[in-house]
């Protein structure tokens, strides 16, 4: 059984959770179809994304270039960081050159893949999640579940619970204005004294040297408003040519991940103000070997808007936690095998092979059928689970030859049912096993039996 | 013309009922489809479970069987499928070229192909369509509901067709019923928890039969259904475009 398999089993167990997680994010995919119906130029909207990343990622090299000149030219400082430890030692050394322990960050998921929270506070620093979800993820010491929606799996309930414990809120009070109200006066404290801003990047501007952060709460904006060092981290696929394709993403970046119009909150970044600093610092970390990857390059055109995750009928039945990658979903299967395929094969299996990712991807990447190309590589560097390759090696041989499949069945027809419906045979979990017909269509075809419709004749 | 029926191996040992119908209906519009005898299986489990090399001498089978057909027919979405996605490729080196582009779903033939105005059929039940996976999101046999693209159905337009019948859609218009394959038993507690869900949203259009063009997803849901003891039961499309008055 997979990693994800055994896992899933579990978060299944609890069935009301299990439903309420699967109408939760449905909900969100449709929000999104009745976004997407709203614009009627959709589907075209997704094909010039699609075809302006593969524009970009074509010639990202000069592209990457030409923002690094511009934002240089706009008196930001832009550092490079091959991989996640190069990437955490730069923003130590801005923390350490600059001075200051407080620091405010919003969502990224590149700090997530890094492990820069942790790295921070290994060395003194308070890293405060300032995202409502990611804050309470960082006080219940959990990953996110879901790249958009991080708490997504929580109850309010248990968001009270924590609030109580962490900022003292009224004890059994889960009203989610009230709940709401706590953590912004919790947060508000947070922004005011912080020495340092953390944001992620999710489109940075060639042409003009800027970049851009969206959020539904303000907190990035917020967060950068009173430091005077603003650090930006993006991975190098975030580049975009100019306004014109940035006009392109907006329209399709929070329709397809929440069913808005557009995020509350899209702010572009081009110039420090007097007096403070920009260092925005893009990080490869194993993005160009995806890139020279001619199977999975597609990934690289990934807007992060999770829309993959709400509309995967396995996502919603078995949670984020369920995936050993720390993004999960149609998404995290395809990065986590970028990543390591050695680690995070286990995934693979969360996939019952139905294109809805593909379908609702904005930058149209091929989701779904980059997992099954995925699982064609699994037994070349020996990944393949043994009793999964014993059941197709036996099937081949029984297919290959017509006279091993037809006595097969003759077989399996004289097998008493109980034999065929033991709790061992996984099908039997939860199902009956059909009954084999008394003639194959074969054999009845043979005998001339297969007659035309009695009212024809 | 010569016209063959692909009888997928499951189809062929479970529900020969299935391909019976497909025989009969072809026949009632005026096909006399032939049936290349022992045929076993397209390779699409192999496959999917991450063994596709392993369905390359089932594809080179396959083509021997077939190859000489001007069209092929088949009563499975999603064996259709996985022959156009992967058989030019398995079989790139063949000097026989490769029938892909010749075989068709059974519904796709009969309303793309034949375009019949009227149907002999009767079904006088509430029955609520299936629409499967492949069946949609790969051979287009209705449109798929994240695309923001005008509402047709293949099934719809040929179920309107048969007289008596109630047509009914479940809420979750295409949502996957949780078969995929391997998937089934692998993922054992996902793919029953997703096939539940699906029959709820049948049943809950009050329909007495669930209807598709895939027969493995009827043999998932009806798995449930068996086990469950509940009062709905599935019947491919093709047996309900086959009943007569």
């Amino acid at each position: 059984m997979s990693t994800h398999s055994k896992a899933a089993r579990l978060f299944i167990a609890d069935a009301e959770r299990t439903a309420w997680h699967n109408q939760a994010l449905y909900l969100l995919r449709e929000k999104r179809d009745a976004m997407a119906r709203s614009v009627p130029e959709w589907e075209s909207l997704r094909h010039a994304a699609s075809e302006i990343k593969r524009h970009t990622l074509g010639h990202l090299g000069a592209y990457l270039e030409e923002f690094e000149r511009n934002a240089t030219a706009n008196g930001m400082t832009v550092h490079w960081a091959e991989d996640a430890q190069e990437m955490n030692e730069t923003v130590w050394s801005i923390i350490r050159r600059h001075g200051g322990e407080n620091l405010v960050k919003s969502k990224s998921m590149l700090s997530e893949e890094c492990g820069l929270s942790e790295y921070l506070q290994a060395r003194g620093v308070d890293s405060v999640e300032s995202d409502l979800g990611e804050r309470i993820m960082q006080f219940l010491q959990s990953p996110p579940s879901h790249i958009v929606m991080p708490a997504i799996h929580i109850k309010r309930e248990e968001v009270g619970r924590i609030f109580e414990e962490k900022l003292h809120s009224t004890p059994g009070n889960s009203d989610p204005a009230y709940l709401t109200r706590v953590a912004r006066q919790h947060l508000r404290e947070k922004f005011l004294h912080a020495d340092i801003a953390l944001t992620g990047v999710n489109f940075a501007i060639a042409s003009s040297g800027s970049f851009v952060v969206c959020t539904n709460e303000g907190n990035a904006d917020m967060g950068t408003s009173f430091p005077d060092i603003h650090i930006a981290i993006m991975g190098l696929e975030k580049v975009i040519p100019d306004y014109r394709a940035l006009g392109i993403f907006t329209r399709l970046l929070a329709r397809s991940a929440t069913g808005q119009p557009i995020t509350a909150y899209t702010s572009i970044y081009r110039r420090p103000a007097p007096g403070k600093q920009i260092h925005v610092i893009i990080v490869d970390n194993g993005r160009t070997e995806t890139l020279a990857n001619e199977a999975h390059r597609n990934m690289l055109k990934c807007l992060r808007c999770g829309a993959c995750m709400n509309t995967c009928p396995v996502y919603r039945r078995s949670g984020g936690y369920s995936y050993s990658y720390f993004i999960p979903g149609p998404l995290g299967i395809n990065l986590g095998m970028l990543r390591s395929a050695k680690r995070y094969s286990g995934n693979v299996s969360a996939c019952s092979l139905c294109y809805s990712c593909s379908n609702v991807c904005p930058a149209m990447i091929d989701l779904g059928e980059q997992i099954y190309a995925w699982r064609q590589d699994l037994d070349k560097e020996g990944l393949a689970d043994f009793r999964k390759k014993a059941l197709v090696k036996g099937m081949d041989i029984l297919m290959r030859r017509p006279e091993f499949f037809y006595n097969g069945i003759r077989f399996a027809r004289i097998l008493p049912p109980f034999l065929m419906n033991l709790p061992v045979n996984p099908w039997c979990q939860g199902r009956n096993m059909p009954r084999f017909a008394p003639k194959t269509f074969n054999e009845l075809w043979k005998s001339g039996k297969i007659d035309i419709h009695p009212n024809d004749q | 013309m010569k016209i063959a029926l692909f009888i997928p191996c499951y189809i062929n040992a479970l529900y020969p009922q299935v391909g019976i119908a497909a025989y009969q209906l072809l026949h009632s519009l005026g096909i006399q489809a032939e049936y290349p005898e022992d045929q076993t299986c397209c390779g699409q489990p192999m496959a999917n479970a991450g063994f596709e090399e392993d369905a390359r001498p089932l594809a080179e089978r396959m083509n021997r069987l077939f190859n000489h057909y001007d069209y092929v027919v088949a009563p499975s979405a999603s064996c259709v499928s996985f022959v156009r996605e992967s058989y030019p490729k398995l079989l790139h080196h063949s000097t026989h070229g490769c029938f892909d582009s010749r075989l068709y779903e059974i519904c796709e033939f009969i309303h793309d192909i034949i375009r019949p105005r009227e149907l002999d059929a009767c079904f006088p039940h509430r029955v609520s369509l299936h629409n499967s996976c492949h069946g949609v999101r790969k051979l287009h046999l209705s449109t798929p509901s994240e695309l923001n693209l005008p509402y047709h159905s293949k099934l719809r337009n040929l179920l309107k067709l048969v007289s008596g019948l109630e047509l009914a859609e479940p809420r979750r218009r295409d949502e996957c019923c949780g078969f995929g394959g391997m998937f089934s038993v692998e993922e054992s507690a996902v793919s029953v928890q997703m096939g539940r869900d699906r029959i709820q949203d049948h049943l809950s259009t009050g329909s007495e039969f669930i209807t598709g063009a895939d027969s493995s997803c009827l043999m998932h849901m009806q798995g449930i259904i068996d086990r469950e003891k509940l009062p709905i039961r599935t019947i491919h499309i093709i047996e309900i475009l086959n009943s007569r008055p």
